[in-house]
């Protein structure tokens, strides 16, 4: 590991980082609620990865899941409701270098936030972006969100939800650039862990949606997905999501998809008879906003006042 | 043609020309030329765009009147000034709305269009004639000319080719340097390349002769200054957005986030052409609130950011700023002012925005606030901006307006430096030791850890937080913070100097402005002084937090006023109690608790001086009958 100091010397130093290195404030999430296993498999990947704590920035907006940089031992920003991706590609753009985290909810990202959901994907920032999607809004205590299934009752409809859920997946898949979509459950750890790390890895903005329980207000709607394995579909292939025998176990409905293949990922997320998990698309080539938005970092600013003089010289009379 | 042919013209101090036109037929770009081509001269010079009141406006309509203004002069102009002295116009119809605006005096000389006298349309024929007889019953002196039919011979698309004729007729009757005019050209059309070029600068050169033919009682010189009066130093020539795109790049500022409004996009637009040159890039956010949150990310992570935006834009952002006040995150808004509220008035000017800036958050949310007075200060003012920021871990806003984002005019070129521009990242350990907000109780300040600053890990929240950043919603912790955030002000403001009273310290009448109108008060002030009265005035640079001393300096004149472009009632419909002030009075009656009037309309265009005027010798004759 290495790092630049102030003066521009380089500092060379060895760090083992453990995971009580990314140990932030003790999570306040209500007992059972499914961020908190999140929270432990990007703290286990963060150790396993050996991401300096002091270049790693977790970026979110404001509901349950975006307490998550709070518990995180990293840089965070607990930004707006619906903002956290403005925030964070702006963290990037000028400091490319920086391990960028984003937790964002269904509320967040797919409704108050989603202008720049579609921008975010289309910028392609090398960031993890991560939807805590519990189809409700938990933190301002149970209205419909926009995967809240039609009929779920809830407190802004008592009567049951009018409209049909927001399908993020094909939405996502639908945006120009989009380079890298999985969907989870936050129940299958190891699942989470392998999506979290290829997303890691990935560079551009991969797109985890985290269907997450909520047992507080979402109990029934998520009973109902846990108690029956063959609402899923597991998504399998060797350029997918390594899936280990605890993961094949409990998801028995199968389906080898080249993750390359963006037609047959726009089929997968516009199936409505099963909810695929794993990865649907990914591309690695896609062209990421960063490079463009950190050109003339590595100038002087002896060379920056040169060229200042230069286009001043431009409108000097 | 020999440059600098002055026998026989009039020489003159000042003088004030218009070009008017249908929207697209060039008379901006003309104008532009022209004025660039005095400035470089040495003349002082104040330019301004008539912007028509639609978007589309139909041919020959009054509504549709497009052009520019020009006001040239022996020494410095910070003004439109008054009514024009010479008047070219490409058709009759457009000419009302200006008189309507009262642009001329009698004795304005008019170069107007004759081309419609032989329309085929009977209507536009009659429709011509008419306003003649009425322009010279207005007492206009009428010079009809035959410019397109003149333009034919050269160009066969004369609508577009004729503002570079009109040019050369300028630059003849103002005895304007021809070579420099020429060069001049070549620049305005240098990406079109050589042939339009060429074409451009023979249409010059038949306006030239075409005046000298045609007009040669109209010469006149306004002589520059003495090349020992500008001293020896260069001057740049630009408006106010450009000066603002200077500003950025000065301060060393690497990162522009924006989104399109008007009038501001123009100085995304020059940053966007030049920015790369100094590292530095333009982002074009989604939507405004993106714009300020990328902004607000990048300052985070130690690149300190600017947003340009305007009045729609800054309520759009109004809960960022609050965030960035909250979590003091240093921060540079330009609000670059227009009509409000609402869409409003796009392309005019208004100061409309000084307590949406000051107090449109939510909470008690203290920001510095500044306003640029000239074009020259909307460059330093950037630069002084991002110092501030950094300094106070503060957002800062930047007001200008649409006067000072399309006025153009010379100013002393920056010496500029190194030290102005942002330090490099500090990428130091953090003192483990040291809470992210290490409040100092007596000025409020903290330095800030910087992400890769090893041991400097917080989470940043807008939510009420400690000194550590933890959330915290107990009463002692939301207090101390709101605390923290009011004393940067308090420390701020106690590094600023009362601000100079532009005439006597003392008299009948002074009164106080901010921004744009800073050179036609002054203007007008002078004009009053010379006629023996006791008024003075004072402008504001300052406005959160105020200048020092300002009760001190109000209690030495019998009455204090304000002059803004915003609205407030008319004292005449409502008085006392319920009448609504202008934004400067409700600011300076709270801060000063004094009694302040106003002065202000909305009219949608800068303050002129004879207006001013007008409105002083008003109140001074109210103070007399009080007496
Ligand atoms: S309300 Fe629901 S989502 Fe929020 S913390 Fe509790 S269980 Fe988790």
């Amino acid at each position: 590991m290495f790092g630049l100091k102030a003066d521009w010397s380089l500092e060379v130093f060895e760090r083992y980082f453990t995971l009580g290195d990314y140990a932030g404030g003790e999570a306040r999430w209500c007992p059972g609620c499914g961020d908190h296993g999140v929270l432990t498999a990007i703290q286990k990947l963060l150790r396993d990865e050996q991401v300096a704590p002091e270049s790693t920035v977790a970026v979110s907006g404001i509901g349950c899941s975006s307490r998550l940089p709070h518990y995180l031992g990293t840089y965070g920003f607990h930004s707006l409701h619906g903002r956290a991706l403005p925030v964070a590609c702006g963290v990037k753009s000028r400091r490319p270098e920086l391990d960028v985290w984003v937790a964002t909810g269904d509320g967040d990202c797919f409704s108050i936030g989603a202008g720049h959901w579609i921008y975010a994907i289309r910028y392609n920032m090398d960031m993890v972006v991560m939807i805590f999607d519990n189809a409700i809004y938990g933190l301002t205590k149970a209205q419909t969100s926009p995967t809240s299934p039609k009929g779920m009752k809830t407190n802004t409809h008592p009567f049951g939800a009018f409209v049909e859920p927001h399908n993020p997946l094909t939405v996502t898949l639908g945006i120009t650039n989009v380079s890298f979509v999985a969907q989870v459950v936050d129940w299958n750890p190891p699942l989470v862990y392998e999506a979290l790390k290829a997303a890691h890895r990935h560079k551009g903005t991969s797109f985890v949606r985290i269907i997450q329980r909520c047992p507080v207000y979402a109990e029934p709607y998520i009973k109902e997905l846990q108690s029956d394995p063959n609402r899923f579909l597991l998504l399998t292939h060797d350029q997918g999501l390594p899936v280990n025998t605890s993961v094949t176990r409990q998801f028995p409905n199968q389906l080898v998809h080249n993750p390359r293949d963006l037609p047959a990922a726009w089929n997968v997320a516009h199936d409505n008879s099963a909810i695929p998990l794993g990865l649907l698309y990914h591309n690695p080539d896609a062209p990421c906003y960063e490079d463009s938005s950190s050109i003339g970092m590595d100038m002087t600013p002896e060379t920056r006042l040169q060229a200042l003089n230069r286009v001043l010289d431009t409108l000097t009379i | 043609m020999a440059n600098g042919e002055t026998a026989g013209a009039v020489q003159l101090r000042e003088h004030i020309v218009e070009i008017v036109s249908d929207s697209g037929e060039g008379a901006q770009k003309a104008g532009q030329t022209f004025g660039t081509v005095c400035a470089k001269m040495g003349n002082g010079v104040w330019t301004v765009e008539i912007i028509p009141a639609e978007i589309q406006p139909p041919a020959r309509s009054p509504a549709g009147a497009s052009g520019i203004r020009i006001r040239l002069a022996t020494n410095v102009v910070t003004n439109m000034g008054d009514e024009a002295d010479l008047v070219v116009a490409f058709n009759e119809q457009v000419l009302y709305s200006r008189i309507a605006n009262g642009a001329y005096r009698e004795g304005t000389k008019l170069l107007l269009e004759k081309k419609w006298q032989e329309d085929p349309q009977p209507e536009i024929r009659e429709q011509y004639a008419k306003a003649i007889e009425e322009f010279k019953t207005n007492g206009l002196e009428v010079h009809e000319l035959a410019i397109e039919k003149a333009c034919l011979i050269h160009t066969n698309n004369p609508r577009r080719g004729k503002n570079m004729f009109v040019l050369g007729m300028l630059c003849r009757i103002y005895n304007r340097d021809l070579n420099m005019a020429r060069a001049e050209i070549a620049n305005t059309f240098k990406r079109k390349g050589e042939k339009i070029i060429t074409a451009n600068q023979k249409l010059f050169d038949a306006g030239c002769a075409f005046a000298e033919e045609h007009i040669p009682e109209l010469c006149y010189v306004v002589p520059p200054r003495s090349e020992a009066d500008l001293g020896g130093r260069k001057f740049l020539v630009s408006n106010g957005n450009q000066a603002v795109g200077l500003g950025v790049m000065a301060a060393g500022m690497e990162l522009v986030s924006m989104y399109p409004i008007t009038p501001a996009t123009s100085a995304s637009h020059y940053l966007a052409d030049v920015f790369h040159n100094t590292g530095g890039f333009v982002h074009q956010a989604e939507d405004e609130i993106a714009a300020i949150g990328f902004a607000i990310g990048a300052s985070f992570a130690g690149k300190t950011a600017c947003t340009i935006t305007s009045g729609p834009g800054i309520a759009l952002k109004t809960e960022m700023i609050g965030l960035a006040v909250m979590a003091e995150i240093p921060l540079v808004i330009v609000d670059v002012q227009r009509g409000g509220p609402s869409t409003g008035l796009p392309t005019k000017v208004e100061q409309g925005d000084l307590l949406a800036a000051l107090y449109g958050a939510t909470g008690d949310a203290p920001k510095i606030v500044l306003a640029a007075a000239t074009i020259e200060e909307c460059l330093h003012y950037v630069i002084l901006a991002r110092r501030l920021a950094e300094a106070f871990r503060i957002p800062v806003i930047l007001l200008t307006d649409a006067n000072l984002a399309t006025g153009v005019q010379p100013y002393p070129r920056p010496d500029v430096s190194t030290q102005w521009f942002a330090p490099p990242l500090d990428q130091s350990d953090w003192d483990p030791e040291i809470p992210p907000y290490h409040w100092d109780v007596n000025t409020g300040l903290s330095p800030r850890p910087i992400p890769g600053m090893r041991d400097g890990n917080y989470i940043l929240t807008g939510l009420a937080h400690t000194k550590y950043s933890k959330v915290a919603y107990d009463a002692d912790s939301n207090q101390r913070g709101c605390e923290m955030r009011s004393r940067k002000l308090t420390s701020f403001a106690a590094t600023l100097k009362p601000p100079q009273v532009h005439g006597d310290p003392e008299g009948d009448l002074l009164i106080v402005g901010w921004g744009s109108t800073l050179g036609a008060i002054e203007e007008a002030v002078d004009r009053v002084r010379a006629q023996g009265q006791k008024v003075s005035s004072l402008h504001l640079r300052f406005l959160s937090p105020m200048e020092p001393g300002l009760k001190a300096i109000f209690e030495r004149f019998r009455k204090v006023m304000t002059i803004e472009i915003n609205y407030s009632d008319d004292p005449k419909v409502t008085s006392g109690e319920t009448r609504r002030l202008a934004q400067l009075a409700w600011l300076l009656r709270a801060h000063t608790c004094m009694e302040i009037d106003c002065w202000s309309v909305v009219y949608g265009h800068p303050l002129q001086p004879g207006l001013i005027h007008k409105v002083i010798d008003g109140r001074l004759a109210n103070l007399t009958e009080n007496a």
